[in-house]
C-alpha cells in the first residue's frame, strides 16, 4: 500500500494540510500536494476502472501523461469530468469522484467484461454488432455506451469564467524545465521579447527529482537563480500553470493558463486561452518515460519508475513499500537510490540486459540491492493491488518463474522526446537506434512564410539525455532563436555514465499468447499487445489505420505512454524497421483544455454579437415578439395582452390595410455607389439596366451570382448622376457589400467607383396604409403630394424637424413612405411619428405582418421564394430582366440548357380548395414514381400565410410548367400522410392593378 | 434638429482593469479615393497631416486616420460635419472620390486606465504593447466578434469605435475585459 512518508517531499508544505474527499470518503493531504500525490498519500492506490474491461486500475505517472487517473472534479457548475490527478492541485475542500465503475470503485459490475476479453479482440465492436442493422441504433450503442462511458457531462451551466489574451512575442519558449530555462536565459539577456510558459506550478522540470547538480550546487539553486535573473529582465514573461497546447502556422501558438483550477471561486477567471503570435517557437517540453509489456502491467502498483521517485522526492509519498523496479536502462537505478534513501525496500532490480555495471548499477549494489540481470517480468500477480511479480529470463517464453513479493513495481522502457508541439505544425521526426526513440529532425523544422524554419527544440525534447547536454542544447537554441551563435559559458553539470538502454517491446520476448493478451499497451483505451498482432494479422499494416482499428492511442492522452510501445509491437509483427511504420499524427491540444477556454467571453448575452435598430428598445418595450434576422433582431409582431401572435399579426395587416401601419425598416442594407462608373458597375450587378435610372427616382433591381441565382433584390435610388445608393435585404447588407468590392477590386479594378455601407448611418422608418400621406402632412416640413413625391420617387428635406430623405416606395402594396433619418435621431423621429399618427389609429407592424402582405401582393422574398437554386425567369420576373444589356453577372449562366429547360419550376400562387393554409414547404407529387421509388414530386410551397385581408390561406410556390396550369388543382402530401388539394393561381392575390400604392 | 442619441446614452463602467465610457457622438467622414489627392484635399481643410499607414493625426477638433490604401477616416465636431462635406466637395470637385457622413453609423468608447491595453488584448488580435502601439497609432481590427477601429489620443486614453447596432455587444465585453486583474504583461 502507498503511504505518506515520515518526512521529504520538496513541494508540500507539511505545516498546510489540506482536507478532500474521494468517492466521499475524506482523506487528507498537503499544500503543493497533486490530486494523485494525496491519493497515494492516502493509501489510496485502486483509483479507477478501465474503459472496456472494467479492470482496476491506479496511477501510473506523475504528470500530464497519466492514462488511468481520471476524476470527476467538483460539483454543481463547477463539476468536469475527465480530470487528470496528477495535474491537478490539491485545494482545501476538493471533491473527487472516481469514473466508470458500478456500483462502486471496488466492486464493478462490469468487470466480468474482463473475463470474456478474449471474445473482445480488436475490431470486436465492428465484427461483432453488423447484424441486423436496426439494432446498432436501438440496442447495441446505447448498451455499449453505458458500458464504455467516462466521465458523465455536467448538468449546470459553467460557473466560472474564461477569458483569452492575444500575445505577440519575439521569442515563445514551451517549458519550464532546465532547458526552457536556460533557452529563456539566452534569449531574454539578447533583448528579445520572451515569453516562457510552464505546464505546471513549479520551474525546473525534473532535474531536482535526478539528482543533477549544476555548476557544484543542486539544480534547484541554479533554477532559483536563473528564475530571478529572469524576472528582472522586462523583456521577459513567464507564466506557470500555463501549457502550450497547440503550435499552428505562421507561429500561432495557444497556452492554456490554468489560473484557479486551484483556488476555485476566487473571482478570477478559471482559465485564460493566450493566442501567441511568436516569431520563433523553442519546444522545451521534455521527455515522457515509456511504460514496459508485461503481462499485468496494469495491474494498480505497477508505475512508471520516474514517477515512483517523483512521489517520494516532490510528495514525501513512497507508492510502495516493497518495490521492484524493472527496467531495460540505467536511469530506472536512480529509482531504486531514491527509494532506499527513503527508508523503503527494493527487493530486486529486475534488468533485461545481460550486462549491466555502470555507475548507477553498481551503487545499488553497494547498497544492497539485488540486481537480476537478463532478467524480465514474466506476469504480475494481484487483482486491485500488486502483490508480487513472477520473474522469467528475459529472452524466453515465460515459463515457470520464481515469485518475488512487493506492493509496487516500478517500470521503465526508456524515455520518448516530447515531440508534439514540433510535430503540430510540420515538424519531422528520426528514429534513434541509441535510445529507441523518435525525435526531432532540425533539418526538416516547421517552416513559416519566409521559408524559414520557426520551431525549434531544446533539451530532452531534442532527444538530449544527459543534462550537460540539455543546457548546451538549450543555449544554442535560445541563441538561435535571436538570430544568434551561442558563445557564452555553460553551466557544469555531474552528468553519470549510463550504459546503453536495450529496447525491449514484449516482455518476456518470446512471451506466448496467453501472456500477450494481458500486456497493456494504451490502459486508458484497454489496447493489448494481442490486440495490435491480431490487427496486423489482419492486415492492417498502417499504423493509421491499426490505430482506428484498435483504438490505440485515441483516449483522450492520445497515447502518451502508448504510442511508441504500440507502434513498435505493430512493426515488429510486420517484420518491418519501426521508422519504416512511423508515427501517428500529433495533434492539439497537446492535453485536453476546457470548452470554457474556447469560448472566452462568447457565452451568454454576449454569446454572439445581437444588432440592434435605433428603436430597439421600444420595441422591446412595447412587448414585441422579436425574431431574428441576420444578427438582427426584428419585432415579428407586437402582441397585446392576451392576443396571440396569430392574432396579433390579423390585427396589424388590417389596421394598416384599413388606416395606417408603421415599420422599423432600418435594418435594410443601404450602400452608397459613387463614381463615373457607378452606373456601368450597377448594370453589371443587376439583372435590370440601372444607368437609365433618373436623378431623384427610385428602381426595383434583382441581383444574381456568377451562376445565375438569386442573391438579392432591393429598391435603387439614384441621388445625382454619380452617385447611387442600393438597398438590400436585412440579412444581406455586408455580403452584398463584399460581392461590389470583390468585383472592384479583383474583376474591374480600372473602373472609378466607390463604395460606402452606410447601412447603420441611417434609421428607416415604414409609414404604409391609406391615411400615409395625411400623416405625411401632419408631420409636415415637406411637400409629399402625388406630384411633389410620386410613387417610385424619393425627396430629401425636414419632415417634423428632421433631416430626411423620403422615398415613395411600398412593399405592401399601399400608399407608402420610407424615411430615412440619422440613426441618432431616428428614435425621436418614430416617437413623432406615433405621436402624430395617433389621430389615424397608427399600428406598429411586424415582420409577419410585413411578410403576409408582401405575399398578398404577389412580392417575392429572398429566402423564401429563392434557396440558391433559383433564377428571376422562375419567378415571372423576366420584366426586371434587361434585354438591352450586353452583359451583367449571371447572365451567361442563365443562358445554360438547364436554366432555359421549360420545365423548370416556376412561381405561382396556390389556394387551398377548403380555404386552410398549407404547410410550409410541402411538395405537390405527381404521377409515378423516381428511380429511387419515390413518388414524383412536381411543385413544391414558398411561402403560405392565412391571409386577414382575403380571410383564407394564400400561398406562393415553384411548379412545373406552373404559370401555363392556371386552376389546375394540386395534390400536395403532408407529413402525416394527408393529400391537401390546392387550386393554381394567379400569385398577385390583392390589388392586382397596383391602385391603391399609385395614388 | 432633434438631439442626437448615442446608441447607450453614455454608458459607463468602472472596472478593476479600467474605466469604459460610452462618448457623445463625433462628427465622422468616410473618405474614398486617391490617397494623394483627398489627402491633400483634407489635410487643407483641417491642418490634419496626412497619416501614414495605421496611423493617425490629429489638429484642434480634427483627427485624420488611416483606414485603408484608398480610405480616411476624418472626425470633426459634430457640427462642422456639413462645412467639412461642402469644402471637401468643392475642393474635390475635379477628382474621382467619395465623402460622406457616418457620424451617426457608430458607437465610440474610450478604455483608460493602467489596465486599458490588457482590456483590448483580450479581446482584440493586435500588439497592444507600448512599443508596437502608441499615440498616432490607429487599427482596424475586431473586439471580439464585431469589426472596430481604435488609437491612443493625445490623453494617452485609448478610443475604440464601431457600429452602432453592435453599440451594446462592445460595451458588455469591453466590460467584461475590463473587470479582470492585470495579466501583468502590458504596461
Amino acid at each position: 500500500m502507498s503511504i505518506r512518508l515520515e518526512s521529504g517531499g520538496r513541494l508540500i508544505d507539511r505545516s498546510k494540510p489540506l482536507g478532500f474527499t474521494f468517492d466521499t470518503n475524506p482523506m487528507q493531504g498537503y499544500a503543493g500536494d497533486t490530486l494523485a500525490s494525496a491519493l497515494l498519500g492516502s493509501g489510496q492506490v485502486l483509483v479507477n476502472r478501465s474503459y472496456k474491461y472494467h479492470r482496476p486500475r491506479g496511477i501510473v505517472a506523475s504528470g500530464a501523461e497519466e492514462p488511468n487517473a481520471l476524476v470527476g472534479l467538483g460539483q454543481g457548475g463547477r463539476f468536469e469530468p475527465d480530470q487528470r490527478a496528477t495535474t491537478t492541485e490539491l485545494f482545501d475542500g476538493l471533491i473527487a469522484m472516481s469514473q466508470n465503475a458500478w456500483p462502486s470503485l471496488g466492486f464493478d459490475a462490469m468487470a466480468v467484461n474482463g473475463w470474456f476479453s478474449s471474445m473482445m479482440p480488436a475490431g470486436f465492436y465492428y465484427k461483432t454488432f453488423l447484424w441486423p442493422r436496426s439494432f446498432w441504433k436501438h440496442v447495441y450503442e446505447p448498451v455499449i455506451r453505458d458500458a464504455a462511458a467516462s466521465g458523465l457531462p455536467p448538468k449546470e451551466p459553467d460557473a466560472d469564467l474564461y477569458e483569452h489574451f492575444y500575445a505577440f512575442v519575439d521569442v515563445l519558449i514551451v517549458g519550464g524545465g532546465i532547458a526552457g530555462l536556460q533557452a529563456a536565459l539566452v534569449a531574454g539577456r539578447a533583448g528579445a521579447r520572451v515569453l516562457l510558459i510552464e505546464q505546471t506550478a513549479h520551474w525546473g522540470g525534473r532535474a531536482p527529482v535526478d539528482g543533477v547538480e549544476i555548476d557544484g550546487q543542486p539544480a534547484d539553486v541554479w533554477i532559483a537563480d536563473t528564475i530571478a535573473a529572469l524576472q528582472a529582465m522586462e523583456n521577459v514573461t513567464l507564466r506557470a500553470r500555463c501549457m502550450g497546447a497547440g503550435l499552428y502556422d505562421h507561429g500561432f501558438a495557444l497556452g492554456y493558463e490554468r489560473l484557479s483550477d486551484h483556488t476555485p471561486g476566487d473571482g478570477r477567471p478559471r482559465h485564460r486561452l493566450w493566442k501567441i503570435r511568436a516569431g520563433r517557437i523553442v519546444t522545451a517540453t521534455g521527455a515522457i518515460e515509456r511504460p514496459l509489456s508485461f503481462a499485468g502491467n496494469d495491474v494498480p502498483g505497477v508505475m512508471l519508475a520516474s514517477a515512483v521517485r517523483d512521489y517520494v522526492v516532490n510528495f514525501g509519498v513512497a507508492p510502495g513499500r516493497r518495490t521492484v523496479v524493472v527496467t531495460n536502462n540505467d536511469d530506472a537505478y536512480r529509482t531504486a537510490l531514491v527509494l532506499i534513501d527513503a527508508g523503503l525496500e527494493v527487493p530486486a532490480i529486475v534488468d533485461v540486459r545481460e550486462r549491466s555495471d555502470g555507475p548507477l548499477a553498481r551503487e545499488c549494489v553497494r547498497r544492497g540491492v539485488r540486481a537480476e540481470t537478463g532478467a524480465a517480468v514474466m506476469k504480475v500477480k494481484g487483482g486491485k493491488q500488486v502483490a508480487g511479480v513472477m520473474l522469467c529470463r528475459a529472452n524466453g517464453t515465460g515459463g515457470a518463474g520464481a515469485l518475488l513479493e512487493c506492493d509496487c513495481v516500478a517500470m521503465s522502457g526508456g524515455w520518448s522526446p516530447v515531440v508534439h508541439l514540433w510535430s503540430h505544425c510540420g515538424g519531422k521526426l528520426l528514429w534513434s537506434d541509441e535510445y529507441a526513440h523518435f525525435y526531432p529532425d532540425p533539418s526538416r523544422a516547421p517552416t513559416g512564410a519566409d521559408g524559414a524554419p520557426f520551431v525549434s527544440t531544446a533539451g530532452a525534447a531534442s532527444g538530449c539525455m544527459a543534462s550537460g547536454e540539455v543546457l548546451a542544447d538549450a543555449a544554442e537554441k535560445g541563441a538561435a532563436a535571436v538570430g544568434a551563435a551561442y558563445s557564452g559559458d555553460l553551466p557544469q553539470t555531474n552528468d553519470i555514465e549510463e550504459l546503453p538502454m536495450q529496447p525491449v517491446w514484449v516482455m518476456p520476448t518470446g512471451a506466448l499468447p496467453e501472456l500477450r493478451a494481458k500486456m497493456f499497451l494504451d490502459f486508458q483505451n484497454d489496447v493489448k499487445v494481442s490486440d495490435v498482432q491480431l490487427a496486423a494479422q489482419e492486415g492492417y499494416e498502417s499504423v493509421e489505420l491499426t490505430k482506428r482499428y484498435t483504438t490505440l492511442g485515441m483516449a483522450n492522452d492520445q497515447g502518451k505512454l502508448s504510442n511508441i510501445n504500440g507502434l513498435a509491437v505493430l512493426s515488429q509483427s510486420l517484420g518491418e524497421a519501426i521508422p519504416q511504420v512511423g508515427t501517428t499524427t500529433f495533434r492539439p491540444p497537446y492535453q485536453p483544455i476546457s470548452f470554457g477556454s474556447i469560448a472566452g467571453e462568447a457565452r451568454g448575452g454576449t454569446f454572439q454579437p445581437l444588432r440592434r435598430t435605433p428603436m430597439h428598445d421600444w420595441h422591446e418595450a412595447a412587448g414585441a415578439y422579436l425574431e431574428p434576422v441576420g444578427h438582427w433582431k426584428r419585432p415579428y409582431c407586437y402582441p397585446k395582452p392576451g392576443e396571440s401572435h396569430a392574432e396579433a399579426v390579423a390585427r396589424e395587416v388590417k389596421a394598416t390595410r384599413a388606416s395606417l401601419g408603421m415599420l422599423d425598416a432600418s435594418t435594410l442594407g443601404k450602400i452608397v455607389v459613387k463614381g463615373p462608373d457607378a452606373g456601368r458597375f450597377l448594370d453589371m450587378l443587376y439583372t435590370n439596366k440601372m444607368s437609365t435610372l433618373k436623378p431623384g427616382r427610385c428602381r426595383y433591381g434583382l441581383m444574381c451570382n456568377e451562376n445565375g441565382f438569386l442573391m438579392d433584390d432591393g429598391v435603387v435610388a439614384r441621388l445625382d448622376d454619380d452617385t447611387f445608393l442600393c438597398h438590400t435585404t436585412s440579412g444581406g447588407a455586408d455580403h452584398v457589400h463584399g460581392h461590389m468590392e470583390d468585383w472592384l477590386q479583383c474583376e474591374w479594378w480600372d473602373w472609378k467607383v466607390w463604395t460606402v455601407n452606410l447601412t447603420e448611418q441611417y434609421g428607416q422608418i415604414a409609414i404604409v396604409g391609406p391615411n400615409a400621406r395625411k400623416l405625411m402632412e401632419s408631420l409636415g416640413g415637406m411637400d409629399v403630394s402625388k406630384e411633389a413625391l410620386p410613387f417610385m420617387g424619393w425627396v430629401e428635406g425636414e419632415l417634423a424637424g428632421f433631416p430626411v430623405r423620403v422615398y415613395r416606395i411600398s412593399f405592401s402594396g399601399e400608399l407608402s413612405y420610407e424615411i430615412a433619418v440619422p440613426a441618432g435621431q431616428a428614435r425621436a423621429l418614430w416617437d413623432a411619428v406615433l405621436a402624430d399618427g395617433a389621430a389615424f389609429g397608427i399600428t406598429p407592424y411586424g415582420t409577419e405582418a410585413l411578410h403576409v402582405m408582401r405575399a398578398e401582393k404577389g412580392f417575392i422574398m429572398i429566402g423564401d421564394e429563392t434557396d440558391g437554386t433559383v433564377i428571376p425567369q422562375d419567378l415571372g420576373l423576366d420584366w426586371a430582366i434587361s434585354k438591352k444589356k450586353d452583359d451583367y453577372l449571371g447572365k451567361r449562366a442563365q443562358e445554360r440548357s438547364f436554366m432555359t429547360r421549360d420545365d423548370r419550376w416556376k412561381l405561382v400562387g396556390l389556394e387551398t380548395l377548403d380555404g386552410s393554409v398549407l404547410p410550409d414547404g410541402i411538395y405537390a407529387v405527381g404521377e409515378g414514381e423516381n428511380a429511387n421509388g419515390q413518388r414524383n414530386t412536381i411543385g413544391r410551397v414558398t411561402s403560405t400565410y392565412h391571409s386577414p385581408t382575403l380571410g383564407k390561406g394564400i400561398a406562393m410556390g415553384l411548379v412545373a410548367h406552373g404559370p401555363e396550369r392556371m386552376g389546375e388543382v394540386l395534390k400536395f402530401a403532408a407529413t402525416d400522410g394527408a393529400m391537401i388539394e390546392a387550386r393554381i393561381v394567379d400569385p398577385v392575390f390583392y390589388d392586382p392593378d397596383g391602385e391603391k400604392q399609385n395614388v | 434638429m432633434s438631439d442626437v442619441q448615442p446608441a447607450l446614452g453614455g454608458a459607463e463602467f468602472d472596472g478593476a482593469g479600467a474605466r469604459v465610457v460610452e462618448m457623445p457622438p463625433k462628427g465622422m467622414i468616410t473618405l474614398r479615393g486617391s490617397p494623394d489627392e483627398i489627402g491633400a484635399a483634407v489635410a487643407d481643410a483641417t491642418g490634419c497631416a496626412v497619416p501614414g499607414q495605421r496611423e493617425i493625426t490629429f489638429e484642434g477638433e480634427f483627427a485624420l486616420g488611416w483606414m485603408s490604401p484608398d480610405e480616411f477616416l476624418l472626425m470633426c465636431p459634430r457640427d462642422e460635419v456639413g462645412t467639412c462635406l461642402k469644402s471637401l466637395g468643392e475642393t474635390l470637385a475635379g477628382s474621382h472620390h467619395l465623402a460622406v457622413d457616418v457620424s451617426d453609423a457608430r458607437a465610440v468608447f474610450s478604455i483608460a486606465g493602467p489596465g486599458a491595453r490588457e482590456v483590448l488584448a483580450r479581446l482584440c488580435p493586435v500588439d497592444l504593447a507600448s512599443t508596437a502601439f502608441g499615440p498616432g497609432e490607429i487599427r482596424r481590427s475586431r473586439i471580439a466578434q464585431v469589426p472596430a477601429a481604435f488609437w491612443i489620443d493625445a490623453n494617452d486614453d485609448i478610443k475604440l469605435i464601431c457600429f452602432r447596432s453592435v453599440a451594446r455587444y462592445a460595451f458588455d465585453v469591453l466590460c467584461g475585459a475590463a473587470k479582470g486583474e492585470p495579466v501583468g504583461v502590458l504596461r
